[in-house]
C-alpha cells in the first residue's frame, strides 16, 4: 500500500516541478509549492503523511517516564497542545543561563539530561525525531518567529556568512543554488528556496523522517564539501539564518519531500 | 617572536595548496584559451560524451542541457552545450573546463582541473581535480564535435 503511494508520488513530482519552473515564481515560497499535487496531498492528509507516525510515537514518548528522575515530559509540561504551542517556531534560541543557541533537538536533550536525568538521545534517532516532530506539530500553521534576542545577532550573521561562502570540490555556496538559481532545474530537480518550514520532513528518498541537519548534510555532500560533524555548531548557525530568512512563513512540519 | 609564529602559520596554510597544484600537469594560458593538449595527445570524443552524460563523473548535465537524449533529466542553470564546438575553439573549451573562473570570476561552473582556492573539500575528493587531464581532453574532444 505504502509502496504504491510512493510510486505515485514520484511519478508526479517531475510533472509538477516542471510546472513550477515554467511559472518562474521567484516570490518567497515553501518547498511545498515546488512539489506535485500528489505529494502536497500526502503532506496535507494526516492519514497519508508518514510523518504523522512519528508524531504519534512522539506523543507516547512525551507521556513516558524515564531516566533516574523517572519523570515524563508531561509530568512537568503537561499538555503539549497548550504548553508547546509556538515553541518550535522560535528555535534555535539561547536557553536561560547559557550563552549559546541550541536547536529544538538540543533543547529537548537539555531536558533529557537536566530534568529527566537520562542519556541524551542520539541525533537522527527515531526517538529524537519523534519528539521533535511532536513538538513541531504543536506549532503547525503558526508563523516562524525567531526570538527578539540581541545575543543571537552575531550567531545569525555567522550563519549568513556560511550560507554565502563557496565550498566543496564543486566550489558552490548555498546561495548559488538557493538564492541565485532557485526555481531552476538541477538535472531533474527544481531547486527549492531552502526554507526550513517543513522540518523534520518525511523524505521519500530517505524512506524516513529526517532533520534539517540531515538535509543540510545532503547538500554539503552534493557539492563534495566535508559535512560538518553531527554535533558541530555550524548547523545551528545555518538554521538561525534560515529561520530568520523564513520569518513569517507558516510552519508545516512534519512536511513531505521527494 | 610573534612574527615568526605568524610566518610559520602562513607557510603552513600555503603549503598544502601549493603542493596540490604542483600535482597537476603544467599548462599555458594564451589569452582566453589553453592551446595545447594537457596530455600532449588528443582526447577521445566517445569517452568524452560518456563523461559529460554521467551525473557523478562530468556532472555537466546537472547545470547544462545538451544533445544527449537518453539522459532525460538535464539542467537549465547554464546554456545548452549544443553548438559549443562551433562557438569555441578547442583551446577555448579547454580553458573553460580547466578553470572557468579565468573567463568569468563569478561563474558557478566548477573548476574541473584546479586545486587551489577551494574550501572544505570532502576528504574523499581532496587533493585531486574533478577530472583528470585525460578526462579533460576527452571532454574537449567531444565538445569540439558539437557543431550545431
Ligand atoms: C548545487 C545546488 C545546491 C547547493 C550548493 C545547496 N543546495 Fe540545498 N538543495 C538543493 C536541491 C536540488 C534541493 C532539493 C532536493 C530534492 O528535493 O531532492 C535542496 C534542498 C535544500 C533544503 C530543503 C528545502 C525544502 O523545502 O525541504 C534546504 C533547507 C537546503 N537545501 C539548504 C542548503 C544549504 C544551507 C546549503 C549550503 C550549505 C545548500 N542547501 C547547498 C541544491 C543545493
Ligand atoms: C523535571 C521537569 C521537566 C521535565 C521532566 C522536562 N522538562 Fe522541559 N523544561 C522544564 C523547565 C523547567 C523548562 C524551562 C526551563 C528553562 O527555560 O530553563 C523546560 C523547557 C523546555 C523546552 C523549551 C520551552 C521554551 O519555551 O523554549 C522544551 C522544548 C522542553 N522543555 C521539552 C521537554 C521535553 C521534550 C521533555 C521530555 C523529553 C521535557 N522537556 C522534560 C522542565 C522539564
Ligand atoms: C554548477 C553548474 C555547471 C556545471 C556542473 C557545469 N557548467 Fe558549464 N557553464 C555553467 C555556466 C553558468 C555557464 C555560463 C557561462 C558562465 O557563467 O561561466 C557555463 C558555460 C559553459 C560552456 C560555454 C557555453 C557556451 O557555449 O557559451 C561550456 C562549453 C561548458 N560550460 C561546458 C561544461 C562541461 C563540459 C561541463 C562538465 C564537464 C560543465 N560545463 C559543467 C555552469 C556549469
Amino acid at each position: 500500500m505504502r509502496r504504491v503511494r510512493i510510486g505515485l508520488g514520484l511519478a508526479s513530482i517531475f510533472a509538477a516541478s516542471f510546472a513550477a519552473a515554467q511559472s518562474g515564481d521567484s516570490s518567497r515560497h515553501s518547498g511545498y509549492q515546488d512539489m506535485g499535487p500528489a505529494l502536497q496531498k500526502m503532506q496535507d492528509d494526516d492519514s497519508a503523511n508518514p510523518g504523522m507516525l512519528f508524531v504519534q510515537a512522539g506523543e507516547a514518548l512525551w507521556n513516558q517516564r524515564t531516566g533516574a528522575a523517572n519523570k515524563a515530559c508531561a509530568d512537568c509540561h503537561r499538555a503539549a497542545a497548550a504548553t508547546m504551542k509556538g515553541v518550535a517556531v522560535r528555535y534555535p534560541a539561547i536557553p536561560p543561563g547559557t550563552a549559546k543557541p541550541v536547536d529544538l533537538e538540543g533543547r529537548i536533550n537539555l531536558c533529557r539530561t537536566a530534568n529527566q536525568k537520562a542519556e541524551p538521545l542520539a541525533g537522527e534517532s527515531r526517538e529524537l525525531l519523534a519528539l521533535t516532530a511532536y513538538l513541531a506539530r504543536q506549532s503547525r500553521g503558526l508563523p516562524i518567529a525567531p526570538p527578539d534576542d540581541p545575543r543571537l545577532g552575531p550567531f545569525r550573521e555567522q550563519g549568513a556568512e556560511l550560507y554565502k561562502r563557496r565550498q566543496g570540490q564543486l566550489n558552490l555556496a548555498c546561495a548559488t543554488c538557493h538564492d541565485a538559481n532557485a526555481g531552476k532545474k538541477l538535472a531533474g530537480v527544481t531547486i527549492p528556496q531552502a526554507h526550513p518550514d517543513g522540518y523534520p520532513v518525511y523524505r521519500l528518498e530517505w524512506q524516513s523522517l529526517g532533520s534539517l541537519k540531515r538535509r543540510l548534510r545532503n547538500c554539503l555532500v552534493g557539492i563534495r564539501a566535508e559535512a560538518y560533524a553531527y554535533d558541530a555548531p555550524e548547523y545551528v548557525l545555518l538554521e538561525l539564518y534560515l529561520m530568520d530568512r523564513a520569518k513569517g512563513m507558516k510552519l508545516e512540519a512534519p512536511g513531505v519531500r521527494p | 617572536m610573534r612574527r615568526v609564529g605568524l610566518l610559520v602559520v602562513v607557510l603552513a596554510l600555503l603549503a598544502p595548496a601549493v603542493r596540490a597544484q604542483d600535482e597537476l600537469r603544467s599548462f599555458m594560458i594564451v589569452r582566453d584559451s589553453i592551446p595545447e593538449s594537457l596530455t600532449g595527445t588528443p582526447g577521445d570524443a566517445t569517452r568524452g560524451r560518456a563523461i559529460v552524460a554521467n551525473r557523478s563523473v562530468g556532472l555537466c548535465l546537472l547545470c547544462h542541457s545538451g544533445p544527449i537524449p537518453e539522459e532525460r533529466f538535464q539542467g537549465n542553470l547554464a546554456p545548452s552545450l549544443a553548438g559549443a564546438g562551433a562557438r569555441w575553439s578547442e583551446g577555448q573549451l579547454r580553458l573553460r573546463i580547466v578553470d572557468a573562473a579565468r573567463l568569468n570570476a563569478d561563474t558557478i561552473m566548477p573548476p574541473y582541473y584546479r586545486l587551489d582556492h577551494l574550501h572544505r573539500v570532502a576528504r574523499l575528493f581532496s587533493e585531486k581535480p574533478i577530472l583528470s587531464a585525460e578526462q579533460v581532453e576527452d571532454v574537449v574532444a567531444y565538445l569540439a564535435t558539437l557543431k550545431e
